[in-house]
């Protein structure tokens, strides 16, 4: 994984609640053995008119050309509910965006994102709605996103800090391999599954 | 409890404020998995525990037969990929020709593989439901099955309590289904983000583990990391017998544990909620989000009279999505499907209770309904009762095990505009098909609903 330290980019806002796993990739795009290519189908059913996915959705925020680009995404509560495919941030990371703001995130799709160099960052309510009116307003403005200060700058150069496990921001910092980080600890791991199986006989 | 069981299972705990948890049972299906095994294999790492992981395949498989071959092609690949990951790594499969073949939070119950006081993953939200034993069980992303694969660990933070006591009585054709259903309304589909929702009281203990099962397989779509129910002479009853519960002097062993894993009387939560029984009416949604609901004597709700913006705009997104006119009579909206089925209400008990009310009836003449057991093994056990033969005399289809119609990941969906009762878990826009519309319920009153061609209150259905 690539650190991720800094990122400024234009910003769509993406006004909607509770934007589900399912909206962001529908299942139909799920049957694949791989994590590449998801980019394109990221919220199929919003962002194009027909099944096929060749004909855009003109109103859909991405599609229009202020934001076409745009690397950072605004949303309103619980983003990420429901299923914990992690196609869902394969998408959002293939299709470009790197940084999320929203008020808040399901817990599976959260986590999710620190494996796949995607930021999420959780505001109060009240300053991702201002976000969202500075974005409207200037169109092009560029939104940045400080990890080490755990800081976002909006379009009209206001300021914001959020609050991140300490954990998480050196996996996405470092690009830690996560699991080469558990293994560190093999010896502490056997000792536990000794203990433990001789605690809990009938486990397996 | 969720102390008592985090407690047990600490690996280390690291300065940066996150610990090693380790895992005692990882459940593992064909889509979320091949990327893992991909990458424990660019990586040359193996599988830590083969004997504490277990394989279905349940989500893409075709209900209509168990023919590989009359599954989608890029489907089939998922599954093939699944049994060659199994057969490379060790792992005990139960693949479509296996008598224990199913949804993969049923088989683990009926295997007796889930037991109180373990950690369960998997590779899916709806892990929740194995909460229902007293286990911490949740869904993790792929990333996360390839570090228990690796490791039998995963690193988490600790959550903070939501104990949700529920007391008193049901009231007449009220279900877990409605229970939950009415909690997520209460809460909200965030309410339990960042807890572990611990259900008590005296309505929770007198249900069956079906029921149980039903209750915290939804704590996911309330935001939940799990849901939490103490094991008790219920629980022990369900486990006994089964393939994989500890036998003979285990036994006893494990049952003195099992029993000090209820909270302590004085055990403190973050956050207490009471629910009276006897407030829940049956339970059905407007929506496109489990906590867009109502009881069934309810309208569908004017958008603009909601005071929170946000909850304004994804009403009126909500409603546009459903079709829905406000201060419709839920009553009154007709449906074209009905889907009973799923690892919310696929087991036997919502088989028998959907069964009873479709008895001697036959489904309206506008409505296609599916049955979909949960597992082979439910399969079997229905029809040793003759459910399934209720079932197509109703005019109903009795299909084999799988997701189905649930997330229409498979070739049971729905079709643009289509309008489902449904006994699953999600309405989300295109969840049974892309622009299908769903109204989730209690497999009673999906199965009344196929009956009349429209949502009925289960209450005035005879």
């Amino acid at each position: 994984m690539k650190p991720f330290k800094k990122h400024t980019g234009i910003a769509a806002p993406l006004d909607r609640v509770n934007i589900d796993t399912d909206a962001i990739i529908p299942k139909q795009f799920l049957r694949k053995i791989d994590r590449i290519g998801f980019g394109k189908h990221l919220f199929h059913e919003w962002r194009y008119l027909d099944y096929e996915g060749t004909k855009e959705n003109p109103e859909f925020v991405l599609n229009q050309e202020r934001f076409r680009h745009a690397t950072v995404l605004l949303a309103r509560d619980n983003f990420g509910c429901g299923s914990s495919r992690e196609h869902a941030p394969w998408a959002i990371a293939d299709y470009g965006l790197k940084v999320l703001i929203a008020p808040s995130f399901a817990d599976i799709f959260y986590n999710n994102c620190f494996k796949n160099e995607i930021l999420p960052v959780a505001l109060s309510s009240r300053e991702v709605d201002e976000l969202f009116q500075d974005v409207w307003a200037n169109p092009g403005a560029k939104v940045s996103a400080d990890l080490p200060k755990q800081k976002i700058q909006g379009p009209t150069g206001k300021e914001y800090f959020f609050k991140i496990d300490s954990f998480n921001k050196e996996c996405l910092i470092k690009g830690l391999d996560t699991i080469a980080w558990t293994e560190q600890f093999k010896d502490k791991i056997i000792a536990f599954e000794e203990n433990h199986t001789a605690k809990k006989p009938w486990l397996r | 409890m969720y102390e008592k069981i985090w407690d047990e299972h600490i690996v280390h705990q690291d300065p940066a404020g996150i610990s090693v948890v380790y895992v005692d049972c990882h459940l593992v299906h064909e889509v979320t998995s091949p990327q893992a095994f991909a990458g424990l294999r660019s990586a040359k790492r193996t599988v830590r525990c083969p004997n504490k992981t277990f394989a279905t395949m349940d989500h893409n498989v075709s209900t209509r037969s168990k023919d590989i071959n009359k599954i989608e092609a890029t489907s089939r690949l998922q599954i093939e990929t699944l049994t060659k990951n199994a057969q490379e790594f060790g792992i005990t499969l139960y693949d479509l020709k296996n008598p224990n073949q199913g949804i993969v939070h049923v088989i683990g119950p009926e295997l007796g593989i889930t037991h109180p006081g373990m950690v369960i993953v998997c590779g899916d939200s709806h892990t929740s439901t194995h909460g229902a034993f007293g286990a911490l069980a949740f869904g993790i992303g792929t990333s996360e099955v390839e570090h228990v694969l690796a490791t039998q660990t995963l690193q988490q933070k600790k959550s903070k309590t939501m104990q949700i006591n529920i007391d008193g009585k049901l009231g007449v054709g009220v279900t877990p289904k409605d229970i939950i259903l009415y909690i997520i309304g209460l809460i909200g589909t965030a309410g339990g983000t960042g807890y572990v929702l611990e259900y008590a009281g005296s309505t929770i203990r007198g249900l069956s583990m079906e029921g149980r099962m039903t209750i915290c397989n939804m704590s996911i779509e309330a935001g939940a990391r799990a849901g939490l129910m103490a094991p008790d002479e219920t629980t022990f009853t369900y486990i006994k017998g089964r393939r994989f519960a500890p036998q003979g002097n285990l036994w006893d062993k494990a049952l003195t544990y099992w029993k000090t894993l209820p909270s302590d009387p004085d055990a403190k939560f973050d956050r207490v909620i009471n629910i009276k029984a006897s407030d829940i009416a049956p339970q059905v949604t407007w929506g496109t989000s489990p906590g867009q609901v109502t009881g069934i004597d309810g309208k569908v709700p004017d958008p603009e009279s909601f005071q929170d913006p946000v909850a304004r705009l994804g009403a009126r997104n909500a409603l546009a999505y459903m079709d829905l006119k406000p201060g419709t009579p839920m009553k009154e909206i007709k449906i074209d499907k009905v889907f009973i089925g799923s690892c919310t209400n696929g087991r036997i008990e919502d088989l028998r209770v959907a069964a009873q009310v479709v008895k001697g009836k036959k489904v309206a003449s506008t409505v296609q309904g599916i049955v979909v057991p949960g597992s082979a093994q439910v399969r079997l056990q229905a029809e040793k009762e003759g459910l399934d033969k209720i079932f197509t005399e109703a005019g109903f289809e009795w299909r084999f095990a799988g997701c189905s119609m649930c997330l229409g990941m498979n070739d049971d969906q729905l079709s643009k505009g289509e309008r489902c009762a449904s006994t699953s878990n999600r309405n989300f826009e295109g969840r049974q098909g892309p622009g299908g519309r769903t109204h989730l319920m209690s497999p009673q009153m999906a199965a009344a609903a196929a009956m009349v061609g429209h949502i009925v209150d289960i209450r005035e259905f005879s």
